[in-house]
């Protein structure tokens, strides 16, 4: 600020100077700040953005993986790698409905029990009394920083037929499948327990009524045996991370609040309910909504332990995109699936956001909304 | 809302700028791989990729292909892949793959569709050395695209022990398909069930050839397996294992046939020459004995495995890479590569010296003769692997419609 070397006239304004200088600072300030931002943006579009376009670019034509996929040889198909995925009745259709009904049991199981244990986790974790409080955060969030890789070889031995669980169960008298190589799925065999249905001869209106490419019966089979050892081993890994995001929002719970439920002689059950719950509702909503994601994308744990199998149970959308463009050289296809998940996620996740949007925000926003636009119509007529 | 369209606008035009950036480079023509190779002057140096089993085939390789160097005044770079279909690909994509390098002969046909494969069959000298099989194996259209370089087939390894303790002698080898059956029937116990199998059309297959069928037609333009043939021998094999006496592995536990076999949970099991090396490795106590797999009906039959030495369209240096290819399938390099890491040579010529050195090995490399290769038209990966997977629970399947279903996906992609 140069008031200092102002000789002001009295009469005229200062301001002029102090406009440059302000200015002067302002245009440093927001190229410094371009400056800073450059390498990243650098970075992310040449590594993702670009190959995401190329990606596009590729699913609408018959490249055939020789040479740049913008050369000339290359034919534009339009829409036939989608069609032949959707509308198309044939084995890649068949192959992308079985890894989509894989998946939604598996995105259906893990998102849940891996939301609440990340919560009871970050409950009992936070509680002021325990002993050792550090000792637990880390050891509840050490398989989240743990290599994917790793954690689905160890897991690949402790689910053998003679494995360790196999071993833990035998304690109890209960004959432990061979997880990866079975694939029977897990609501035919409750089914089956419950006296609903026989596995062996499934009811017939099941069997013969074929929803794309599928029967009923193979839409209803739920998760394999050997997903739910994924699911699992999924779920063990990723609470902690979540477990984290749920402490950090709880240390924003004012101690004063839980005391004053405690005063009015609320139990710890219907605390947790009425207190802890609500509060924690946008972080259980970024919970959920990262977890569907990744629930959606997984592809480390089918490419190290199981390349899809038994059966073809667990075979997911990006495992399915990474084989059909390597392993059988349909890169069209291969890039067009990628792009069907990326829309089944963004349509899910834009749902969830509205279901478990902020009620009382939202409707004062739309009041809001409907007053400007009143009043924006008042000032034009 | 003039504001959202001016970014919105501005982000549109800059992403377009970035990709018209990443556009053009020269169209590539479509090589169907002519026959004057492209040689570059002067000494050159020469990229190579494999994709190695281990220590013993990669320091193999690496000998060689530093000898030919010293010899020509070329130099050669091995490269071993950790994912030789990714790998490659991406070579491929990039415009410089590597000048020379391992093509299955299961991803061969989609290679030599897409022009990436340099044709230099016919400019080796003595081709016709190779097993007739082996050159079928890698022809697609009527060219033979690469030489082979080294093959295995499949034959039945028997678990002594195991064999002497149901009071089984040498006379009671199993010769045909009966034979079999009784033998595994005799060796199945509570623990150990009498023949273990690996899943998948890659072992099964053998019982096919030996009834006189196959998935596809001579030329690979029909898919013939919901025929009598292929049927009754996937049918022979499930009658087998509904008795109890087949087993496959993931019945037993077990990743393969050979697991099955060296765990000993199953007294003989049907694999390839790998299974030498495996058993040495894993199961040193295990003592077991091969023989060639008994006839079939219509005579005998095995399935042979194979890879050849593929040269790239793409590669500047193709009449270098046809030299080094010529000087790794000579008959002494081929016993060499036996000795390292025990393939069978590829070359009939070598048949004799081979069956001299490692007289164990005679049922594999008789299987030479009576062999099949795998299934090798483009695009069929797909429905080979459906399949497979439907073959998974080979005791439940309904054979004629899972083979039925394999011709009308089949149908849709050999067409094209």
């Amino acid at each position: 600020m140069s008031t200092a070397d102002q000789a002001v006239a009295p009469g005229t304004s200062p301001v002029p100077r102090r406009r440059t200088g302000g200015k002067g600072a302002g245009q440093r300030q927001s190229v410094a700040g371009w400056l800073f931002v450059t390498p990243v943006l650098l970075v992310l579009g040449l590594f993702l953005v670009i190959p995401i376009f190329m990606a596009l670019w590729v699913s609408f034509t018959n490249w055939t993986g020789r040479g740049s996929p913008f050369s000339s040889g290359v034919g534009l198909v339009g829409t036939d790698n989608y069609t032949a995925l959707l509308t198309q009745e044939g084995l890649s259709r068949q192959d992308f409905m079985i890894s989509l009904r894989n998946t939604f049991y598996y995105v259906i199981g893990v998102v849940p029990l891996q939301t609440m244990l990340a919560i009871s986790l970050a409950v009992i974790v936070n509680q002021k009394f325990l002993k050792g409080r550090s000792f637990f955060r880390t050891s509840f969030y050490f398989p989240s920083v743990v290599s994917s890789v790793a954690i689905s070889l160890v897991f690949l031995y402790l689910f053998t037929g003679t494995g360790a669980v196999n071993q833990f169960l035998g304690l109890f008298g209960i004959d432990g499948p061979t997880w990866f190589s079975d694939p029977r799925g897990l609501l035919h065999m409750i089914g089956g327990g419950l006296g609903l249905w026989s596995t062996q001869s499934p009811p017939g209106f099941l069997v013969d009524t074929q929803v794309m490419n599928l029967s009923l019966w193979e839409w209803l089979s739920g998760p394999s045996v050997a997903m739910s050892a994924i699911m699992l081993q999924v779920v063990w890994t990723t609470a902690g991370t979540f477990m984290l995001m749920f402490i950090a929002a709880l240390q924003d719970l004012p101690s004063e609040v839980e005391e004053a439920a405690m005063v009015d002689g609320a139990n710890a059950w219907q605390r947790f309910r009425n207190v802890t719950v609500p509060h924690l509702r946008p972080t259980i909503l970024l919970v959920i909504t990262l977890g569907v994601i990744g629930t959606w994308q997984v592809f480390d744990q089918m490419y190290v332990m199981t390349q899809g199998g038994p059966g073809k149970t667990t075979l997911t959308p990006a495992y399915l995109s990474y084989t059909a463009a390597f392993n059988q050289a349909q890169w069209g296809q291969g890039a067009a699936m990628a792009f069907l998940l990326f829309i089944l996620i963004f349509v899910l996740t834009s749902f969830q956001r509205f279901v478990l949007r902020d009620k009382d925000v939202a409707k004062q926003k739309k009041a809001e909304r409907a007053q400007r636009r009143a009043t924006k119509k008042g000032a034009t007529a | 809302m003039t504001r959202t369209i001016r970014t919105a606008s501005l982000s549109i035009a800059l992403t377009g700028a970035l990709l018209l950036t990443a556009c053009g480079g020269g169209g590539f023509t479509e090589d169907t791989g002519s026959s004057a190779p492209a040689s570059a002057s002067g000494p050159v140096e020469l990229k190579m990729l494999i994709a190695s089993s281990g220590d013993a085939e990669t320091n193999a390789v690496k000998a060689a292909a530093d000898a030919w160097a010293k010899k020509s005044g070329n130099t050669v770079t091995v490269t071993v892949a950790s994912d030789m279909n990714q790998q490659l690909a991406q070579g491929f994509a990039s415009g410089s793959p590597a000048d020379v390098f391992y093509m299955d002969a299961g991803r061969f046909a989609d290679y030599a569709k897409n022009g990436s494969l340099f044709a230099y069959a016919d400019q080796l000298k003595d081709n016709s050395d190779f097993y007739e099989s082996l050159r079928q194996t890698f022809t697609y259209e009527g060219k033979q695209y690469c030489a082979p370089k080294d093959f295995s087939t499949l034959a039945l390894q028997i678990n002594t022990d195991a064999w002497a303790k149901a009071g089984l002698t040498d006379s009671d080898i199993p010769k045909t398909w009966d034979d079999l059956a009784s033998v595994a029937k005799k060796l199945t116990t509570d623990k150990q069930a009498g023949l273990g199998l690996g899943l998948g059309i890659d072992r099964v297959g053998a019982f096919v050839v030996q009834n006189g069928g196959w998935w596809l037609n001579d030329d690979a333009t029909k898919a013939t397996a919901a025929t009598p043939q292929v049927e009754e021998a996937l049918k022979y094999v499930q009658d087998n294992v509904k008795a109890g006496s087949f087993k496959f592995a993931n019945q037993l536990d077990s990743g393969w046939g050979g697991e099955a076999f060296g765990t000993q949970k199953a007294a003989m099991t049907i694999e390839g020459n790998w299974i030498k090396g495996a058993v040495k490795n894993d199961y040193p106590a295990l003592k077991y004995t091969t023989v060639e797999l008994p006839e079939g009906p219509k005579g005998k039959g095995t399935l042979q495995f194979t890879q050849c030495w593929g040269i790239s369209s793409d590669s500047k240096a193709q009449a270098q890479a046809v030299d080094l290819v010529t000087s790794l399938t000579s008959v002494e390099q081929q016993m060499a590569f036996a000795d390292a890491f025990g393939v069978m040579p590829s070359r009939q010529s070598a048949a004799d010296q081979y069956k001299a050195k490692f007289p164990e090995d005679a049922p594999f490399i008789a299987g030479g003769d009576y062999g099949h290769g795998p299934v090798n038209a483009p695009g069929m990966e797909q429905v080979v692997a459906d399949l497979n997977s439907k073959l998974e629970g080979f005791a439940a399947a309904n054979l004629p419609t899972v083979l039925e279903s394999f011709d009308t996906n089949a149908g849709s992609v050999l067409g094209k």
